[in-house]
C-alpha cells in the first residue's frame, strides 16, 4: 500500500484546489468557469478520501458520495442556466451579463 | 506502490492545468475527464476501491458526458475576442501568484504531519454502505430531496417556451 505521508497527498489535492481556484479568477468563459468549479469540488473530495484513508473509517467515502450528489445537482442547474444565458445574450461571456450595472 | 501515485498526481495537475488553460472548450474538456480519470487512480491507491468507480461512472462518466452535451448544443467554437484580451499574462499572473502563496502556507503547515500506516486493509463497500443507511441515514434523505430539487429547477430552468425577463433587463 501507499506509504506516502500524508501531507503530501493533501498537497496534491490543494495544488488541484488552486489549479481550480485559479481557473476560476482567470477565466471568463462560463463553461470554464464550471468546469474549474468542478475541479475545486474534486480536490476537496479527495481530501476527505485522504482523511478516510488516513483514519481508516468509512465516514471519508459516506461524504464523498455526498459531494457527489451536491456535484450532479450543481452541474444540472448551472448548465441549464447557461442554456437559458447563451439563449438571451448569444454570448458565454461571463461580462457580457452585466445588467444589474448602472450603465446610465 | 508509491511511484503510481505520483505518476498519477502529475498526470492529474499536468491535464488539470491544459484543462484551465485551454482555448477550445472540447478539448479542455477532455483533459479534465482525463485528469479525473487520474485522480480515480489516486483513489485507488488509497484503498478506496468503490470511490474509485464510482469516481469513473458519476463524474467521468455522466456529469462530463452532460458537459460535453451543453458544450456541442451551444456549438461553441473558439474563444471570442473579449477573453483574448483578458488571457494577457497581466492579468493572470496575479491571480496565480496569489494562488502560489498559498500552496506554499498548505506546504508549510504540512510538513510535519506523521506518515501513514503502512499496513492497512482497503475500506470496503461493505463498511461505506453500512455507515451511509445507519449513521447517515438522514444525511441520504437530503441529498435525495436536493437531487429532486435539482431535477425540478432544471426543468424549469431549461424550458424555453416563453421569454421570462424583466421589461428594464431588455437589451437595447
Amino acid at each position: 500500500m501507499l506509504t506516502i505521508p500524508v501531507g503530501i497527498q493533501i498537497i496534491f489535492a490543494g495544488v488541484l484546489f488552486l489549479l481550480g481556484l485559479v481557473g476560476l479568477l482567470v477565466r471568463r468563459n462560463m463553461i470554464f468557469m464550471l468546469m474549474s468549479i468542478e475541479i475545486m469540488f474534486n480536490s476537496a473530495g479527495l481530501v476527505f478520501i485522504i482523511a478516510g484513508t488516513h483514519w481508516k473509517q468509512p465516514d471519508g467515502q459516506v461524504m464523498f458520495i455526498f459531494i457527489l450528489a451536491v456535484t450532479a445537482v450543481e452541474v444540472s442547474i448551472a448548465l441549464a442556466l447557461i442554456l437559458q444565458v447563451y439563449h438571451h445574450y448569444k454570448t458565454l461571456d461571463a461580462d457580457a451579463v452585466n445588467n444589474l450595472k448602472d450603465t446610465n | 506502490m508509491n511511484v503510481f501515485f505520483y505518476i498519477a498526481a502529475g498526470v492529474a495537475i499536468l491535464s488539470t492545468i491544459m484543462a484551465i488553460s485551454g482555448k477550445n472548450a472540447i478539448h479542455s474538456l477532455l483533459y479534465l475527464i482525463l485528469s479525473l480519470l487520474a485522480v480515480s487512480v489516486i483513489f485507488y491507491l488509497l484503498s478506496a476501491p468503490f470511490i474509485a468507480a464510482l469516481e469513473i461512472i458519476i463524474y467521468a462518466g455522466a456529469i462530463m458526458v452532460l458537459f460535453i452535451f451543453v458544450t456541442m448544443m451551444l456549438n461553441i467554437g473558439l474563444e471570442k475576442e473579449s477573453e483574448k484580451k483578458w488571457l494577457k499574462p497581466r492579468m493572470w499572473i496575479i491571480p496565480s501568484i496569489l494562488a502560489i502563496i498559498l500552496l506554499v502556507n498548505l506546504i508549510l503547515a504540512l510538513k510535519n504531519v506523521e506518515p501513514v500506516a503502512p499496513d492497512k486493509e482497503p475500506i470496503l463497500p461493505k463498511q461505506v454502505g453500512i455507515s451511509l443507511f445507519s449513521t447517515y441515514l438522514l444525511g441520504v434523505e437530503i441529498a435525495g430531496i436536493l437531487l429532486m430539487a435539482g431535477v425540478i429547477g432544471a426543468y424549469h430552468l431549461g424550458s424555453q417556451k416563453k421569454k421570462v425577463k424583466h421589461r428594464f433587463l431588455e437589451i437595447k
